[in-house]
């Protein structure tokens, strides 16, 4: 009964979709704006009509329906409540209808919330929300339908992967999908702006906040996966340049190239193409990503079941939407004009310059995670990995950096080097002394890059704050504040990074109860090794007493876990956090006479990776809410006013 | 309680299919003493693609033949060999793809070239934007 | 000048899609071959695997007549499947060896009791060096040793009874 409402409310959804494209069309073509009252609840509808799809999917995993062919392939009664709801978008189908709803969501919120939009612009753009999800809809129903039946139905399901049976899945996905589907919004604001040749400050504003709120979602996305990666798979590494996380690195690439561009339209006219090519190109990123991680034709850690003739369609679906995305803009961009002029020297052209950098890292992410299907069209099988893309993208991203920096110390229109250089001294200073320190401290002993990366990470941090000096900070301005702590995010995940690649300490040992392995100023000592049991699981446990200088001793709890359905052994490492790093302790195989496999990394200030991104996320926020607040207060005072 | 033991039971019982019942290889999981040596051995793991999880180098893999592999690294490393030189040795087995690290193969040389490109592009597209500025 | 750029992503684009659409109608292929195949095979030592039958030198591979080198373990569930097809071989007249990776005699012992014994000779590799030497990345894989030592032909995977006259005619080439 479930199955059958969830997939009549998806049809009825799709229904709902083609009208509203409709509609849009035809109010665009006859020049009729009024339409738009009729557009905008039939997209608020539609955006209803998925989420009870996809809350019936939810539902019948909850209660674990055996007589759905999804829940049957990767699902178990057995499974934790947490797992059975996660697991509804852990899996093809599943994460697919997850896409299509916050489409519709996205779009039935264009709907309900903005008004700054000119009405036929705001037409053309739900227009454009529509024709997209039409697309993504016909995929699903026809060729990916989560809803199908079995019969008879199976007496148990096949389980859920146990990698995935983690509370990363509730978190992770979802999360992910909001921001680079809500990326879809700017991408039908493009589309829509050039329908309508209205690519102006006002529309930048109104798109601002689109383009903010979806870029936060993406950050918070990846950064929640590289550390669900990094506890989860058992050897120490946040990031592996696999595919799958490309494709989530690309769109984030391009959304924070056109979060820069859209402010630089919204105060100063300037960087109109820019912006229409940036939105169009990081909502792009999402489908390609999307077709890489769903047609198999690269190798992933994190690629859905592989079937080609769904990769066909979705092909089909890029070619139409992406190839029309830039068919429009060749053809209308022509008439968008240019903006306001600016000078060499001028946070204009730090932005641009901004722009460019993201741009060429997108590229060469986007070149080094295709080259292999290039080469192997040819006969000649190579892999691109950690080596190429660290050593291509680290020091662009340096300097990327180091304009980030600059960027917000420099005037509007026109400012003079030797100003901006100027304001720079404290931070260059403070870069002096790293490098002082590091040679000293560490000459020989750590690469290149990690060494340029510390000295960069602590000089861009400190002029991350400068925009703040002398200002009265009561009234500074909250999307001021918002700008501060995001760039003072990346200084500070980069100085994890860079530490981590620097000085992590690792150490394998095969111990019995009562040895002692010493890591950094760490020892640990093996105190026993024990089955324990869980749900779904039986496991492998060691008792592991750790401490160092003389601290207080903490027992940790590595297990090597073993699942019946279907049979995987994991590893579930130990963290132990503390102010300067964390500890990561795993257990690994029996290796003989009753000796364990133990790997140990000591690794200093890894945590602030993730510290990071979230405070990415957060200036983001801020930032979010203190234009929307700004926006509030203007229309109130104007109210005030003419009353 | 029962459960529990015939959970375990289970565990201790089931023979792992597709995967050897003998212990890793002495160097699989062990260091070499000599840091200096260690980190030779360890930059050259985490280069070397993982022939049964194509997805993740040899250092990060739990496949048996990542692990032999790992041991024959360290003990190659031990007796002397340049990293390069054994780096070389698997490729002639298993060719390009087993390395992460791009040879000089010219059939890699566009990888390199992309970069430059497309940096040049960039300036190129700068110059347009600041002469379009001082022109106006 | 601007014209260019502006429909540049397009026909970039275009460029993608081609590069994908070539991916899809690629068949999968997972598979790393050996780069050996044509080259003369590594020289190795190996003892005995099984009580039965003797253990396996690259020398012995030497004979002047073409052989089979069958790579296998009695971990490995489609070396069980094999195991029938290989038998044919050796009814055929076809002198296979063997090499049993990641393995232990008694352990060897039990399936070849099970599932038969076509081999003459069969080496224990306990940490596959000699499967990393010819570039063999699985089990099962079986290769054709022409009479001077030379790998000539690779198999991955178990033999299928649809193989079998590929494999027979290889082994008459190779003489």
């Amino acid at each position: 009964m479930i199955a059958e409402a969830g997939l009549a409310a998806l049809w009825l959804a799709a229904a709902l979709a083609l009208l509203q494209l409709m509609l849009s069309g035809i109010g665009l073509a006859g020049h009729k704006p009024n339409l738009l009252g009729a557009v905008r609840p039939v997209a608020v509808a539609q955006g209803t009509l998925t989420t009870i799809a996809f809350v019936s999917l939810i539902t019948l995993f909850m209660r674990s329906d055996m007589s759905v062919l999804l829940v049957a392939t990767n699902s178990h009664s057995m499974k934790p409540w947490l797992y059975k709801f996660a697991g509804t978008w852990g899996n093809h189908e599943g994460s697919m209808l997850l896409w299509v709803t916050v489409m519709g969501v996205a779009g039935a919120a264009v709907a309900l919330f903005e008004r700054a939009l000119h009405r036929e612009t705001h037409m053309a753009t739900l227009g454009g929300q529509a024709a997209i999800s039409l697309g993504f809809y016909a995929f699903l129903i026809f060729a990916s339908n989560p809803f199908a039946r079995i019969d008879p139905p199976a007496a148990d399901g096949q389980g859920l992967n146990p990698l995935l049976q983690d509370p990363g899945l509730a978190f992770h996905p979802p999360t992910l999908y909001l921001g680079y589907v809500g990326l879809s919004v700017a991408f039908s604001f493009a589309v829509g702006a050039l329908l309508t040749r209205q690519v102006d400050a006002a529309f930048a504003r109104a798109m601002r906040p689109w383009v903010l709120a979806a870029w936060i979602l993406l950050t918070l996305g990846i950064t929640a996966g590289s550390y669900w990666a990094y506890y989860e798979l058992g050897w120490g590494g946040w990031w592996f340049w696999d595919p799958v996380e490309n494709a989530s690195l690309m769109p984030w690439l391009a959304a924070t190239a056109l979060l820069h561009s859209v402010t630089v339209l919204a105060t100063r006219d300037a960087l109109r193409a820019w912006t229409v090519m940036l939105a169009v190109i990081a909502f792009s990123m999402s489908m390609v990503g999307t077709f890489l991680v769903r047609s198999g034709i690269l190798t992933s850690v994190h690629a859905f079941a592989v079937d080609p003739e769904r990769g066909t369609f979705i092909l089909v679906l890029l070619g139409l939407y992406i190839g029309g995305a830039l068919a429009l803009f060749g053809w209308r961009v022509g008439a968008v004009r240019e903006g306001a002029p600016f000078e060499l020297v001028s946070r204009e052209t730090m932005l641009v310059v901004n722009n460019l950098l993201l741009s060429v890292i997108l590229g060469l992410v986007l070149i080094g995670t295709l080259y292999p299907l290039l080469t192997e069209a040819f006969g000649h099988k190579v892999s691109v990995g950690a080596p190429y893309f660290d050593r291509i993208a680290g020091p662009i991203a340096l300097i990327l950096m180091i304009v980030m920096a600059a960027g917000p110390l420099t005037r509007w229109r026109r400012d003079r080097l030797g100003e901006v250089s100027r304001r720079m001294i404290v931070p260059a200073i403070v870069a002096l002394l790293v490098l002082a320190g590091l040679a000293i401290l560490a000459w020989g002993k750590i690469g290149v890059l990690p060494f340029l990366g510390l000295i960069v990470a602590l000089a861009v941090g400190v002029a991350s704050v400068a925009p703040l000096w002398k200002r009265n900070l009561r009234r500074t301005p909250l999307f001021t504040w918002g700008m501060v702590i995001a760039h003072l995010g990346c200084a500070v995940g980069l100085a994890g990074m860079a530490s981590d690649s620097a000085f992590t300490v690792e150490k394998l040992a095969a111990v019995r109860p009562g040895d002692i392995v010493e890591a950094a100023d760490w020892k640990l000592r093996l105190l026993q090794i024990s089955p324990v049991a869980g749900d779904n699981w039986t496991a492998l446990q060691a008792d592991m007493e750790v401490y160092r200088n003389g601290g207080s001793p903490v027992i940790l709890h590595p297990q090597s876990r073993f699942f019946a359905s279907p049979p995987t052994t994991t590893t579930e490492a130990a963290l132990l956090t503390r102010w300067n790093g964390q500890l990561y302790v795993v257990l690994g195989q029996e290796a003989d006479e009753g000796r364990w496999q133990v790997r140990v990394w000591w690794k200093p200030f890894v945590t602030l990776i993730w510290l990071g991104g979230a405070l990415i996320a957060l200036g983001g926020a801020l930032a979010l809410l203190g234009r929307e607040r700004r926006g509030w207060l203007l229309k109130w005072r104007a109210r005030a006013v003419t009353a | 309680m029962k459960r529990l033991l015939a959970l375990i039971a289970l565990l201790f019982s089931t023979p792992l299919s597709a995967q050897s019942a003998l212990p890793p290889a002495p160097y699989a999981d062990r260091q070499i003493s000599d840091p200096a040596l260690e980190r030779k051995a360890k930059a050259l793991m985490e280069t070397i693609r993982c022939l049964t999880c194509q997805s993740q180098s040899i250092a990060d893999s739990n496949a048996s033949l990542a692990g032999d592999m790992r041991s024959q690294i360290r003990e190659r490393i031990i007796a002397g060999e340049e990293p390069e030189h054994i780096r070389a040795w698997l490729i002639e087995r298993y060719g390009d793809w087993v390395s992460y690290e791009p040879t000089a193969d010219p059939v890699l040389w566009p990888l390199w070239g992309a970069p430059l490109l497309l940096i040049g592009l960039g300036l190129l597209l700068l110059r347009g934007r600041i002469k379009k500025g001082r022109r106006s | 000048m601007r014209r260019l750029l502006i429909w540049l992503p397009l026909v970039l684009f275009a460029g993608f899609f081609i590069l994908f659409a070539s991916g899809l109608l690629k068949p999968d292929d997972r598979v790393i071959t050996s780069k050996l195949v044509g080259k003369p095979l590594p020289a190795f030592t190996l003892p005995a695997a099984a009580s039965d039958r003797p253990p396996l030198a690259s020398a012995g591979l030497v004979t002047g007549q073409p052989r089979l080198l069958n790579i296998f373990a009695s971990w490995c569930v489609p070396c069980a499947a094999e195991a029938p097809q290989l038998m044919a071989l050796k009814e055929a007249g076809v002198e296979i060896d063997a090499i049993a990776i990641r393995d232990a005699r008694p352990d060897v012992d039990r399936f070849l009791q099970r599932y038969g014994n076509p081999y003459s000779r069969i080496g224990l590799d306990a940490r596959s060096s000699v499967q990393i030497a010819i570039g063999s990345s699985g089990v099962p894989e079986s290769f054709v040793i022409d009479g001077k030592g030379r790998i000539t032909y690779q198999h991955i995977g178990d033999i299928r009874a649809d193989d079998l006259p590929t494999i027979l005619k290889r082994l008459k080439d190779a003489r």
